[in-house]
């Protein structure tokens, strides 16, 4: 695993420049994922979203990297078809076979835990020799703000909204790390930007795998969360700390807590500083704020039995 | 010269056969009935190690299309097979292969849409993606279909043209049917369709490129679509020159327009497909007794052969079109559409009937093929008009 220093001698493969907003997760999450794949040839690709639409737009790219975008839920289906024609490629003795290349796809929550989950599941069940990230910023942001299957219970959003009848969000969010996990791939972890040795050495490994492997990392999303810009890491680090976001990896099937969390934080102080949770501290929704802390509890409990102690 | 082998062969295993020759780097396909067996034969060649080819055993025809997409723009020569209801879930990657200008080449085994749920031939599911930018071969044959896949690499590959390609094949009529076709030898075909040096690949890191760029916000998107219609105009010639070459290759003769009696016919039938073999045989009897009819078997879909069919139609005194698919709200079939537009140009107007037959795989008896003949002639000797849309053969309650 390099050290700080030696990964700010590492070339960005996402170029400044990009339009992304300021204090976006997403590309933290990329530049910290890209730093884990060492000095092999990459592909990248991507599903329809905000990285891919402020990255590539006609005639420019902020990828240093050849990159391919396709469609919404569907980028592990077309990197499988990049890496496939790697093999095929070599096989016919068209690429030499001793050439190592890397292949990558990104998505965000909405294209990998909704409309993109079959072709996840498909791609990793295949066994392709990739790396799928999800960067989760619990909505469809791209859209504006609407509710995800990654979207908090209790959080605003315009599909979700708030008022006499409703409280933003009705349902739990869907574990997909832990679906991904159940897929017997040699590597599934969930990651933070806000924990970046913990991200880029998980990066690493990820890249390191022969075979599928996966990481879901939490990536703030200022605009959609009602937080300012320069509050994203914190926001994601404060998620890690109430034991909202557990960081751990499943490598090979064993569970492993990478980030101990010794005194968790109440999860109200991840939910608190984000205006999409503004309603839940108004007077009378003090039994959903003790239902979501329930929630993350045992969810935390239900991890932590699997986790190996060391 | 190559050599020949004349097999007693289904359309599908002839595909298959024909997929191998060309030796794709990567397909990528989902079974689906009435294709399934040529994805399993398929299979077959990977396994006994007869192909390079790396099969990637998708779990929906989506992803099928979306991995031929990467896979395509990585660099590979790419082919995949489809039908119906797989098609249609292919649709909006259909738009992303032909828009990305990546020359995948598909068969697609005719068969009905849902609902009701069906599984026999029409050709609904290819008319549904008729404007989604892929040249389009039609096979009447089990033959044909092994022609058109060959031929369908060279133009999908050419320069001008980096388009996708899609050969479709009568479902279970087609498919399914054994058939006696010539098979070229290996060679001979690796040959023709020779070996694919791609432009823009993203496995070529020495020139790193982006594939699917935004263009919203004032960007090319327009411009883009319009260089897709100078790519699909360009297919014209490239189809004739490539028809031509295989033409003398294999013996056999190939045009985007077919006909058959068209010499001196009064009368004729337009039709795409199996259909033009029981239009063939009646036609031959009613040649035998005197009647002079023809037929005009629309070889290649899209680019459609406008200026063909209007030289060959011109003068005739009744013309029918047969539809095996549904244009609901239309005047008529799909088919039927595009004859009467290439018409609309020529000196005289010919009268045009359209005939929506065989949904669903309903029976094309001979019987059906007469009436029409039957009605074509009655329109020519004043005797009868045009008649609007007509059903051929459907009962008149199911």
């Amino acid at each position: 695993m390099a050290n700080l220093k030696e990964l700010t001698h590492r070339e960005d493969r996402l170029a400044g420049g990009h339009r992304l907003c300021a204090g976006c997760g997403a590309s933290i999450a990329v530049r910290q994922v890209l730093l884990g794949a060492g000095t092999d040839p990459l592909v990248v690709g991507c599903a329809t979203g905000c990285l891919e639409v402020s990255t590539t737009i006609y005639p420019y790219s902020s990828w240093k990297t050849p990159f391919i975008h396709n469609a919404f839920e569907n980028s592990a289906a077309t990197v499988s078809g990049v890496e496939a024609a790697f093999k095929g490629l070599q096989r016919a003795g068209k690429i030499p076979a001793d050439k190592k290349m890397k292949f990558v796809a990104f998505g965000g929550d909405g294209g990998t835990y909704d409309i993109g989950l079959q072709s996840l599941s498909g791609a990793m069940e295949r066994g392709h020799d990739m790396v799928y990230v999800c960067y989760d910023n619990g909505a469809y942001m791209n859209t504006g703000i609407q509710r995800s299957s990654a979207t908090p219970k209790g959080a605003w959003a315009t599909t979700a909204e708030v008022g006499a009848a409703q409280q933003g969000k009705l349902q739990r969010r869907k574990d997909l790390t832990q679906i991904i996990a159940a897929h017997n791939v040699p590597y599934a972890a969930q990651a933070s930007i806000s924990h970046w040795k913990d991200l880029t050495s998980k990066a690493e490994k990820a890249f390191a795998v022969e075979g599928p492997a996966f990481l879901n990392v939490f990536a703030p999303c200022p605009r959609g969360w009602r937080i300012p810009s320069n509050q994203s890491v914190e926001s994601a680090k404060l998620a890690v700390q109430t034991g909202f976001w557990p960081l751990y990896e499943v490598e090979n099937g064993v569970f492993r807590q990478t980030v101990k969390v010794m005194n968790r934080k109440p999860v109200t102080e991840f939910l608190k500083p984000q205006g999409r949770f503004k309603h839940l501290f108004a007077p009378g929704n003090e039994a959903l704020l003790a239902e979501i802390q329930s929630d993350v509890d045992r969810a935390w409990d239900s991890l932590m039995a699997r986790c190996v102690t060391e | 010269m190559p050599t020949h082998k004349t097999l007693a062969a289904t359309g599908n295993s002839v595909v298959a056969e024909a997929m191998r020759q060309c030796a794709p780097d990567v397909m990528a396909a989902y079974p689906i009935t009435p294709q399934t067996t040529i994805v399993e034969e398929f299979a077959g060649f990977v396994a006994k190690g007869r192909v390079h080819t790396e099969y990637v055993t998708v779990e929906s025809e989506h992803s099928a299309m979306s991995a031929c997409v990467g896979a395509s723009a990585a660099g590979a020569r790419v082919m995949t097979a489809t039908s119906s209801q797989g098609l249609a879930l292919m649709w909006e990657e259909l738009h992303i292969a032909s828009g990305m200008r990546l020359p995948i080449v598909m068969a697609n085994a005719n068969r009905a849409i849902s609902a009701p749920i069906n599984i026999h031939c029409d050709h609904s599911d290819i008319m549904g993606a008729r404007d989604s930018g892929w040249v389009t071969y039609f096979a009447e044959t089990a033959q044909e279909a092994y022609d058109n896949t060959i031929m369908a690499v060279r133009v999908a590959e050419h320069s001008d043209v980096m388009l996708p390609v899609m050969t479709c094949l009568d479902g279970f009529i087609t498919t399914h049917s054994i058939d006696r076709v010539s098979v070229m030898d290996d060679e001979s075909v690796a040959g023709f369709v020779g070996s694919y040096k791609p432009k823009n690949a993203l496995l070529d890191t020495d020139a790193p490129v982006l594939h699917g760029a935004f263009a919203g916000l004032g960007g090319p998107y327009f411009e883009f679509k319009k260089q897709q219609r100078v790519a699909i105009e360009n297919a014209r010639a490239v189809i004739k020159s490539v028809g031509e070459e295989y033409s003398a290759l294999s013996g056999r003769p190939f045009d985007v327009v077919e006909t058959w009696g068209m010499e001196d016919a009064e009368t004729a039938i337009v039709v795409i497909g199996s259909t033009a073999g029981n239009a063939r045989h009646v036609a031959r009897d009613l040649r035998a007794k005197g009647q002079k009819v023809g037929i005009v078997k629309i070889r290649v879909w899209r680019p459609f052969p406008y200026a063909e069919l209007a030289s060959v139609l011109k003068g005739l005194k009744a013309v029918a079109v047969l539809d095996r698919a549904e244009s609901f709200g239309a005047e008529g079939g799909p088919l039927y559409l595009e004859v009467r537009s290439a018409l609309y140009d020529a000196e005289t107007r010919v009268p045009v009937v359209g005939y929506i037959y065989g949904l669903g795989g309903a029976d094309v008896k001979l019987e059906l093929m007469e009436k029409v003949y039957s009605d074509l002639s009655d329109i020519a000797a004043g005797t009868a008009a045009p008649a609007g849309l007509v059903y051929l053969g459907a009962r008149e309650e199911a």
